[in-house]
């Protein structure tokens, strides 16, 4: 099992015939996922077309869930439309809308963040990597990719991860996998300071996973979500989990690339976050090369077998 | 985006949060005009820096104070001209200083009681936040530490807007009755539709004052905008100073590039934010010294790349460069020809440590060991971090 995705999840991508949209569909098209329609207005009944696979193109969300049946939707609209290509996949009764797209205006994430709560659909992102359910097959195979990571760099297995980063979620894999320990699901929540989906969420969802055995939270400079989550894993989590935090030279007050990463006082420093993981029994990752071994570490101590 | 006390007054008397009258000048021959514009008496002269704490900052020739109190309009006039194109060092400038290109004259306002006032974004209910407090004109960082009970918070529901419960809240914790509590109220739903329309990110009052005449005036004033929504502010946008910011980080912003100068040796160039972070972390874990933060974003070009090592020479502290690409989509061959060819194209003579990991790694690196330049490679992120650092060191 998985959190959020299984292998034989349906996607739609919103914004397919878009460079970045398109490129990244065929990627996932490429691993085996499922994409089962593509959303652009004012292109609906063309295709996208890619090797074998003919992708249907529609004009709404609501028109490609009616068509197809899928419950995810990938957003790589532009950021001025970004927040209403989340909002009408919400309104088309969605599961799980992932919003890759990289630099919306807060406001527009406040007020979207408002008119989904009580939604049944939850948001991932936006300014993520996504989120990847890996496959059986060579390489991770016939999974379910989400968004922009790379798929070959996974194994099927039992980790879960979660990152506000891309780039160090990808790091924390690549170790994982090199050691020949998989991943049952890996999400990206995305750097920005409103998002839809927290790290306690997520660690919510992967301790209530049979099928995962560990977990390796990736935080961050900037907000306390960090804290939250360790205050709550360390009350109701038991399976062993790894901690790192980037930004530790980071100067106070400037914002470091992702819109959230920015140290506002004494409470959100590395630091501090650092502190309260080990507080918590949370196992450190001195450097980012450090994070799967820190959770073979965390997981000897509690005598867990993660392969 | 930053903007000055100055412009960011100027807006607040569009959206009628009341300011003492001022005037702003950005040479000499401006002076006597923009203080005719003022009555006689009292003026206060301040200094247009984007850093704080210049009331208690030094300028490099010794003249103290980046913002005076002046009797009379002579005086102040006299006073500008020490102040503009002096360099003012302040707590938040660093040891190098900013040059003031424009003072701003104002009425020195008689102070009944100071107080502080600021919306900025909760991040854990996601929702504007009105901070005010009884305790104004100090670091309101010191007045949550030692005396939270005069702090008080109203959170803004982005569906409604500010509603006049809340501002009746803030208008008691604040102590105000009479005609400043209608003054304060006004100011307070005013600054409240600047913030939301102009996708502020921040805006602070500090102090907030009333004076004995029963006015309630914003006497300073600190205002960010949220760069992701300057699209849709062309006017705000023009309010962009250039001479605040780093030129190694505009060039930068030219190319898509994120960077953030240090004070270290080690120059960094990553993909990825949260990668370019930790590579400054480990370069620190093993002893050295990030000398800046370098995100080349996920889709890095040649000439990003290019644009990249000339960013990070143009920093004079830097002695050796340390290239951190984890090419999970990217071709690290197509990298490892970028970085040859940036190497080649600058003429580098700095050690460079080069770690690549991810697509088509193994041909990336036969063409970096290939290429006959002394670029060394790191097999993991700690390899190539204990690589430069000795190298540096």
């Amino acid at each position: 099992m998985s959190i959020l995705i299984q292998p034989d999840t349906k996607i739609l991508v919103q914004g397919i015939t878009g460079d970045f949209g398109g490129r990244h569909a065929k990627l996932s098209l490429d691993y085996g996922t499922h994409v089962a329609g593509g959303v652009t207005p004012g292109k609906g009944g063309q295709f996208f077309e890619h090797k074998e696979h003919k992708v249907p193109i529609f004009n709404s969300v609501h028109d490609a869930v009616a068509a197809t049946g899928a419950t995810v939707s990938v957003v790589f609209v532009p950021p001025p439309f970004a927040a209403d290509a989340i909002l009408e996949g919400v309104d088309a009764g969605l599961d799980l809308v992932v919003a890759i797209t990289e630099g919306i205006p807060v406001r527009d994430m406040v007020r979207v963040k408002r008119a989904i709560a009580g939604r049944k659909t939850r948001l991932i992102g936006p300014n993520c990597p996504g989120v990847v359910t890996p496959g059986s097959g060579p390489q991770s195979h016939g999974g379910c990719r989400i968004g922009i990571a790379p798929g070959y760099i996974h194994k099927q297995g039992h980790v879960g991860v979660v990152s506000r980063s891309g780039t160090l979620t990808y790091e924390a894999v690549y170790q994982l996998t090199s050691k020949n320990i998989g991943q049952s699901t890996c999400v990206g929540i995305g750097g920005d300071p409103v998002n839809g989906t927290s790290h306690l969420d997520v660690i919510r969802m992967f301790n209530d996973d049979p099928d995962t055995h560990g977990i390796i939270l990736i935080g961050e400079i900037g907000g306390n979500a960090e804290v939250e989550a360790a205050r709550w894993i360390k009350a109701n989590v038991r399976k062993p989990v790894a901690g790192f935090i980037a930004g530790a030279t980071a100067p106070a007050g400037r914002r470091m690339g992702h819109a959230g990463a920015i140290v506002g006082g004494a409470e959100d420093t590395a630091a501090a976050k650092i502190a309260v993981f080990r507080e918590c029994g949370i196992e450190v990752a001195a450097t980012p090369s450090d994070m799967a071994d820190a959770l073979l570490r965390a997981a000897q101590a509690k005598g867990v077998t993660l392969t | 985006m930053n903007i000055h006390e100055y412009q960011a007054k100027a807006l607040f008397e569009t959206f009628g949060v009341p300011v003492p009258k001022g005037v702003a000048a950005k040479a000499a021959s401006e002076f006597d005009a923009a203080l005719a514009q003022l009555p006689e008496g009292p003026t206060m002269v301040k200094s247009q820096i984007h850093a704080g704490g210049r009331g208690k900052g030094t300028f490099t020739d010794g003249f103290k104070g980046g913002v005076k109190f002046c009797k009379t309009k002579a005086d102040a006039k006299e006073i500008a001209g020490r102040m503009l194109n002096n360099t003012l060092i302040t707590l938040q400038t660093g040891p190098a200083g900013r040059k003031v290109q424009t003072v701003y004259f104002t009425v020195a306002s008689d102070i009944k009681k100071e107080y502080y006032l600021a919306i900025l974004l909760d991040r854990g209910t996601s929702r504007p936040v009105i901070v005010a407090s009884t305790e104004g004109g100090v670091e309101i960082e010191k007045v949550a530490h030692e005396t939270p009970e005069k702090i008080f918070k109203v959170f803004v529901d982005p569906a409604y807007g500010l509603a006049d419960f809340q501002v009746r809240q803030l208008i008691a914790g604040l102590g105000f009755t009479g005609a400043e509590a209608k003054g304060a109220a006004k100011l307070i739903r005013n600054l409240y539709t600047m913030f939301w329309e102009t996708d502020a990110s921040m805006v602070e009052i500090n102090p907030l004052i009333t004076t004995p005449t029963g006015e309630v005036l914003a006497l300073d004033a600190k205002v960010s905008f949220d760069s992701n929504a300057l699209y849709r502010h062309p006017e705000i946008t023009a309010l962009r100073d250039l001479n605040e910011e780093d030129p190694k980080e505009i060039e930068a912003s030219k190319y898509n590039l994120s960077y953030i100068a240090l004070d270290g040796n080690i120059a960094c160039l990553v993909n990825g934010a949260g990668l370019a972070m930790s590579t400054m972390d480990i370069i620190k874990h093993f002893g050295g010294s990030p000398a800046n933060f370098l995100d080349v974003g996920g889709g890095a070009t040649k000439e990003q790349v290019v644009a990249a090592f000339k960013i990070i020479l143009g920093d004079a502290n830097v002695k050796g460069i340390f290239v951190n690409i984890f090419g999970g989509i990217m071709d690290c061959n197509v990298i490892a020809t970028g970085i040859i060819e940036a190497v080649r194209e600058v003429g580098l003579k700095l050690p460079l440590v080069v770690r690549l990991e991810g697509n088509n790694v193994t041909a990336g690196k036969a063409t970096l060991a290939g290429s006959g330049l002394p670029i060394v490679s790191g097999d993991t992120m700690a390899d190539a971090a204990r690589k430069i650092v000795q190298l540096v060191a």
